[in-house]
């Protein structure tokens, strides 16, 4: 190829049979080295995965016997500890209910946000949408002290709804960013004909826009769930006591643990009951996961 | 009649009446999530400022305003800078080869998935399994910095039942009596592994698209010349992905910054061994959970201006011509 860039005049004549077998043969080095280097990042990560999930039903000797080996039996026992002695089991509830509540109203109040804003011409419109979109900006361990003195101050620090009121707050400026344009997209006929039909505001918005918004909604939902899911920042500075802690911080509470009543299969299965739903929401929902992720790095 | 029922485009003529009825329609959908927004979200990043020239302990109301005697002690005394100067370093080592070292494994991926396969008719394809390796090396994404975190501790645990102590056993390296992450002198990069390994999937999967969007005319036409595949990467692919890479830059600045959760989780005192690992984001966990709230305060709002110069001169640096296509 590039005795062919140096010698312009008699490449030209024979650049087509030349080129053709030159592509040919660079591609096939180029499938072998770029195979390689995929497969060995793919082993990066499976490896990992796959060391954590087997180590979770060996016994802690066979961890120390072998510890690249295949369990010679399952020990589901280490699920049992991890959800009973560990506490994972309130974590895991904790979790729910927080990211359940925290999921709900981010996009029961990000969808009306965003909707006025995309659909309404109103003063402060402009100004309304570049502060909600500001919050995207600002790094959150910055707040993180005044708010815990502002959750302790009305009650709510160490309580779900207070929580699920953070969650709810710092999931906003991406959420409405999102939507608002996603609102945009919405045809107008149909809303022009809602209203013609006599339909007001508060209908027009959950009768026919809110449907027509599924497929936003679904995939920002989505996105909220696996953000509000790993958040560990803010339930570490907000949810002092164990019995409120959500998984991530219990699962870190676990890990610290670890170092001093060593119980290496019980973390390894609390992880990996940890790591379930996440793992399941993704093989379904991969492909909106990574649309609605990657959309947000797209401003 | 269409005058009342655009809404996205009020009538000239004045409706008073449905004008009001619209009014208070906004009014009523906006008030929650504004009030929300502003109590939880834009209150505390202004009292941060406010605090940080306090002598606050994080519970006491009658807190005095002091100037900027927090800045001064951070700075000058021996009992503080011996925490910020290293993680002011860290973070810096941390905001420079993170991103860089993602953004390149991130590219070469997803150049790889796009058209680095056979090409048949002078087309240029992806290699064989690309939907596969988007849907893997993403998932880490999705995984919470927590459970990354206690991973990676385990597997660089330092004795032989470690992931990687156990692998270099198969090929006959000897086991590192320091260990890994309590190496003072490794400990960061060992986190910084950990953070590239997290990210490169999300940002191949973001380069992938914005590399789709390229038309096969321009590599088809790239092909004929007679241009090889580096030199099409580096002549057509890369000047034309600018604008993606630059909004990755700055996403995975944050997330260095950020680096605080998987230090705090991997790392022994986290921070340790020896300030080793230390970072902007503990010093100030660390203020806060000593009752110098006003001292965290002090931490962040450093970070925060640190933070803010770092990317306005990485804007300045790269700012150039759009290429339009």
């Amino acid at each position: 190829m590039a005795t062919t860039t140096q010698n312009p005049a008699p490449a030209a004549t024979t650049a087509e049979p030349k080129g053709k077998r030159g592509i040919k043969s660079t591609g096939g080095v180029m499938r072998v080295f770029s195979h390689g280097f995929l497969a060995l990042w793919a082993a990066m990560i499976i490896l990992p995965l796959l060391w954590m999930i087997l180590t979770s039903l060996k016994s802690n000797d066979e961890v120390f016997a072998n510890p690249l080996g295949l369990p010679s039996s399952l020990h589901f026992e280490n699920f049992g500890r991890a959800w009973e002695k560990a506490g994972i089991g309130g974590f895991f509830v904790n979790t729910i209910v927080v990211v359940g509540g925290g999921v709900f109203f981010t996009m029961a109040l990000g969808s009306m946000a965003a909707y006025v804003l995309a659909r309404y011409q109103f003063r402060g419109n402009r100004f309304f949408f570049y502060l909600f979109v500001s919050g995207m900006m600002f790094p959150v361990f910055l707040a993180l002290v005044p708010l815990h003195s502002i959750m302790d101050s009305v009650g709510l620090l160490d309580t779900k709804y207070g929580l699920i009121m953070v969650y709810v707050a710092y999931s906003l400026p991406f959420t409405v960013f999102f939507l608002t344009s996603f609102f945009k997209t919405l045809p107008h006929g149909v809303a022009e004909a809602a209203m013609i039909d006599g339909a007001g505001h508060y209908r027009l918005f959950f009768q026919v826009m809110l449907p027509m918004a599924k497929p936003g909604i679904i995939s920002i939902a989505i996105f909220n769930v696996i953000g509000q899911w790993n958040q560990f920042l803010l339930p570490l500075v907000l949810m002092p006591s164990e019995e409120n802690n959500v998984l991530t911080q219990g699962i870190a509470n676990i890990a610290v643990k670890e170092r001093y009543d060593p119980d290496f299969t019980a973390l390894m299965a609390s992880m990996v009951i940890a790591m379930v739903p996440i793992l399941i929401a993704y093989t379904i929902f991969q492909r909106q996961i990574q649309a609605g992720m990657t959309a947000g790095a797209l401003k | 009649m269409s005058d009342t029922a655009k809404v996205s485009a009020p009538p000239r003529r004045r409706k008073s009446a449905s004008k009001r009825r619209a009014n208070w329609f906004v009014a009523s959908f906006l008030v929650l999530p504004v009030a929300l927004y502003l109590i939880l979200v834009l209150s505390p990043f202004a009292q941060a400022f406010q605090f940080s020239m306090t002598n606050w302990n994080g519970t006491n109301p009658d807190y005095k305003f002091v100037g900027l005697e927090n800045f001064k002690k951070l700075f000058t005394s021996d009992l503080y800078s011996v925490y910020l100067i290293p993680a002011l370093k860290h973070n810096a080592i941390m905001l420079i080869v993170v991103p860089l070292a993602v953004i390149a494994l991130a590219l070469f991926f997803a150049f790889m998935l796009n058209v680095g396969g056979k090409s048949r008719g002078g087309r240029m394809r992806g290699v064989g399994g690309s939907a596969f390796y988007k849907i893997l090396f993403f998932f880490p994404q999705v995984l919470s910095v927590v459970m990354i975190g206690i991973l990676w501790q385990a597997i660089y645990r330092s004795d032989e039942y470690g992931l990687l102590n156990a692998l270099l056993a198969i090929f006959g390296v000897p086991l590192k009596s320091s260990g890994w992450v309590s190496d003072p002198s490794l400990v960061l990069v060992m986190v910084m592994i950990v953070m590239v390994w997290s990210s490169v999937g999300f940002y191949m999967v973001y380069f992938s698209s914005a590399m789709a969007s390229i038309p096969a005319e321009i590599y088809e036409a790239a092909m004929i010349d007679g241009s090889s595949r580096v030199q099409t990467f580096f002549k057509i692919t890369l000047p034309l992905l600018f604008d993606s890479i630059r909004t990755a830059w700055i996403y995975l600045g944050i997330i260095a910054l950020d680096g605080f959760a998987l230090v705090f989780i991997m790392t022994p005192q986290q921070g340790g061994p020896d300030h080793g690992s230390e970072v902007m984001g503990g010093v100030m966990y660390n203020f806060f959970s000593n009752g110098q709230a006003a001292m965290a305060c002090a931490v962040g709002v450093i970070l925060f201006f640190f933070t803010l110069t770092l990317m306005a001169l990485s804007m300045r640096l790269t700012r150039r011509e759009n290429v339009e296509l």
